[in-house]
């Protein structure tokens, strides 16, 4: 792996949100598949301009949370029913209204586990270690500027046509990102 | 390296100067249109340079009482419980009061983070982050007093339902046990939220860091955040899911607090108002802890821009509001005990106003129904002395709401042979003393090491952020 410097893809960069959304829907009616924007905040109306689908974090949620309320219910009924049963205030031993507060935490916890697990699945992170970080003018994407980024292993690109299209797109500077090698991986690691 | 070329002088911008936004002719909630490189700096620089003097001062007496802390907890498991105030009647004093009091004021942040996003609040984006903090400081001290208050702390694990060798298990109808689920997961839900926010923060103060170490601290916990907008679309769904959670969460937590009280037998105890006005109570103290901390921080941070007079103007209508809940509910209880001919909760209120610990009581009526009135009056809303005594006045009374309903209700109930009184000792004092000691503490870390405005969601409100086509 040291050495050996193969081509990523090219980082364009963008000084508004207004001119990332514009060039988005340019490179996604370019017909490009492997590409990303990159922002400090999430614009609006990128969705549609990149043409993706909704995130089905939902489903995690939904999932995680019902099968957390099934199982504070279960727990609840299990122990009151058969580990350690008691009979407190006449009630039956399987008194499900009290054993509602428990089980809907139960749910909260389960869905919310749910959302954060599904963000992090979905988003592929952890990854602290990713071409872009060696970009220096990359380093700008928690700050101040916006970025489109094009991979070289998308069917369509094209070194000078990719170039070109990103820089008619009204990005401010176009630059290749290179994997692999001591350098870039140097840098992603922190060490300057 | 990157750094926005920003004049760090040009950053101490004059917070009344507050623009119009040109599309939605209002004020814009940032002053002096610092741009998305200011407000990083602004905020960066915060958490990057040397804290201000008052910091140390306020670290310095924080770990004293921090301290405090310690000793109190340990004589108190060293002698046991008869070092309290606590006895019979007033079997529960100080310290389910102050468990109540930390609970209610960490619901505030949960409510602003959470409630105020689903509400589409753009105003609550640079308090946001300070306020899921002092929740889950709060949250923390909290769970201090019921793990204490027990005789025996060294069983306090009965609670939990976990297996042992006894084959024993947890009464789940209790309320008590419903609170240690509720508040527990309060705290997960919170921390988890808080985090998630963090995210792309903490990525800007990794691109951001000149040293090794600051690097990778932030870089680990930052995930390797790279602000894709197909992690962005993620992230933004299970941030909003999230809130919708939190949501009930709040209403649910602070009623299942309020059913500590309320499944009982007492007077005053039980009543069905008790989760309504226990959950408006804590977003009434709540929003007054947020605003006793951001007076001071925003001045000390120089972040005057970014938290401006608009956002105290808005939580003081938010203090109006709940606070006038709060009136209605100690009048709704009043009128249902007369109303109800029941003589033993007609006593209950009487006691409570002219009673031995009527001076307590009319600490909380002044402190809780009278000075929020204040409010109804924008001058007084943004001025800020007034702000930050009114806010602690109000956590004032607030503390007293929970001593009143806890010690005027246990001490004398049914039968006046039972009938005693309450005093709380000094280790009941120094450790209340003690949880404020651990909160500052916290908060004071906080301040020091992790940004205290939400930077990427200011961005986000920004005039500039707005996407025209």
């Amino acid at each position: 792996m040291s050495g050996e410097r193969t081509l990523w893809g090219l980082l364009a960069e963008f000084t508004t949100p207004d001119r990332l959304v514009v060039a988005c829907r340019g490179v996604r009616d370019a017909g490009y598949a492997r590409w990303d924007a990159h922002t400090p905040f999430p614009v609006h109306g990128l969705d549609a301009a990149m043409g993706v689908r909704r995130s089905p974090v939902g489903w995690f949620v939904l999932g995680l949370g019902l099968a957390g309320a099934a199982g504070g219910m279960l727990l609840q009924w299990w122990v009151s029913t058969t580990a350690y049963p008691l009979v407190i205030s006449g009630k039956p031993l399987f008194s499900w209204p009290a054993f509602v507060p428990i089980m809907f935490e139960c749910g909260v916890l389960g869905g919310a586990t749910g959302a954060v697990l599904g963000f992090l699945l979905l988003s592929r992170l952890p990854r602290p270690f990713h071409p872009l970080f060696a970009s220096e003018r990359f380093e700008r994407v928690s700050d101040d500027r916006f970025f489109i980024s094009i991979e070289a292993a998308d069917p369509r690109f094209d070194r000078q046509a990719t170039e070109a299209l990103l820089g008619r797109l009204g990005a401010e500077h176009v630059e290749p990102v290179e994997t692999g090698g001591g350098a870039a991986g140097a840098r992603a690691r922190g060490e300057r | 390296m990157a750094v926005a070329e920003i004049d760090p002088r040009t950053l101490d911008i004059d917070p009344a100067v507050t623009d119009i936004d040109p599309v939605e002719g209002r004020p814009t909630l940032v002053a002096g249109a610092p741009g998305f490189a200011g407000v990083t700096e602004a905020v960066s620089r915060a958490v990057e340079w040397k804290p201000p003097r008052g910091w140390y001062v306020v670290f310095a007496i924080s770990l004293a009482a921090l301290g405090t802390l310690g000793v109190a907890v340990a004589w108190l498991f060293w002698e046991g419980v008869g070092i309290w105030g606590n006895n019979i009647p007033v079997g529960w004093g100080f310290p389910i009061v102050n468990f109540v009091f930390w609970v209610g004021i960490g619901h505030a942040g949960t409510l602003i983070s959470a409630v105020l996003f689903l509400l589409r609040q753009r105003w609550r984006t640079s308090i946001n982050r300070a306020a899921e903090a002092m929740t889950i400081f709060a949250v923390m001290c909290a769970l201090v007093f019921p793990t204490i208050h027990v005789g025996r702390p060294w069983l306090v694990y009965w609670m939990l339902p976990v297996p042992n060798q006894m084959a024993m298990w947890p009464q789940f109808r209790s309320p008590l046990m419903w609170d240690v689920f509720a508040v527990s997961i309060y705290g997960t839900v919170s921390l988890l939220f808080w985090y998630l926010g963090l995210i792309p923060d903490l990525a800007t103060l990794r691109d951001r860091a000149k040293t090794r170490v600051r690097r990778l601290a932030y870089g680990l916990f930052a995930v390797g955040w790279r602000g894709s907008h197909r992690q962005w679309m993620h992230y933004e769904k299970a941030y909003l899911l999230l809130a919708g959670l939190a949501t009930p969460l709040v209403l649910s937590v602070h009623s299942v607090v309020s059913f500590d009280f309320a499944t009982s037998q007492l007077p005053g105890w039980h009543t069905t108002i008790f989760p309504p006005y226990f959950v408006a109570g804590a977003i009434f103290s709540g929003v007054a802890m947020v605003v006793t901390l951001m007076v001071v921080c925003r001045v000390a941070f120089k972040l005057t821009h970014l938290i401006t007079l608009l956002h105290f103007d808005r939580m003081a209508k938010l203090m109006l509001l709940t606070g006038t809940l709060v009136g209605y509910a100690y009048a709704t209880e009043f009128f249902i005990a007369w109303y109800s001919g029941n003589p033993f909760e007609r006593f209950a209120f009487i006691n409570r106003a002219l009673g031995p610990y009527a001076w307590a009581y009319w600490i909380m009526v002044t402190c809780n129904v009278v000075v929020p009135q204040l409010f109804w009056f924008k001058k007084l809303r943004t001025s800020i002395p007034l702000l930050f005594v009114a806010s602690l006045l109000i956590n004032l009374g607030m503390w007293f709401e929970r001593f009143v309903i806890v010690v005027t209700s246990l001490h004398r109930d049914f039968l006046p042979s039972s009938w005693g009184l309450y005093a709380p000792t000094a280790w009941d004092v120094l450790t209340l003393i003690g949880s404020f000691g651990l909160f500052f503490t916290m908060f004071c870390l906080f301040v020091r090491f992790l940004p205290m405005v939400a930077m990427s969601e200011v961005k986000g409100v920004l005039p500039e952020a707005r996407v025209n086509h």
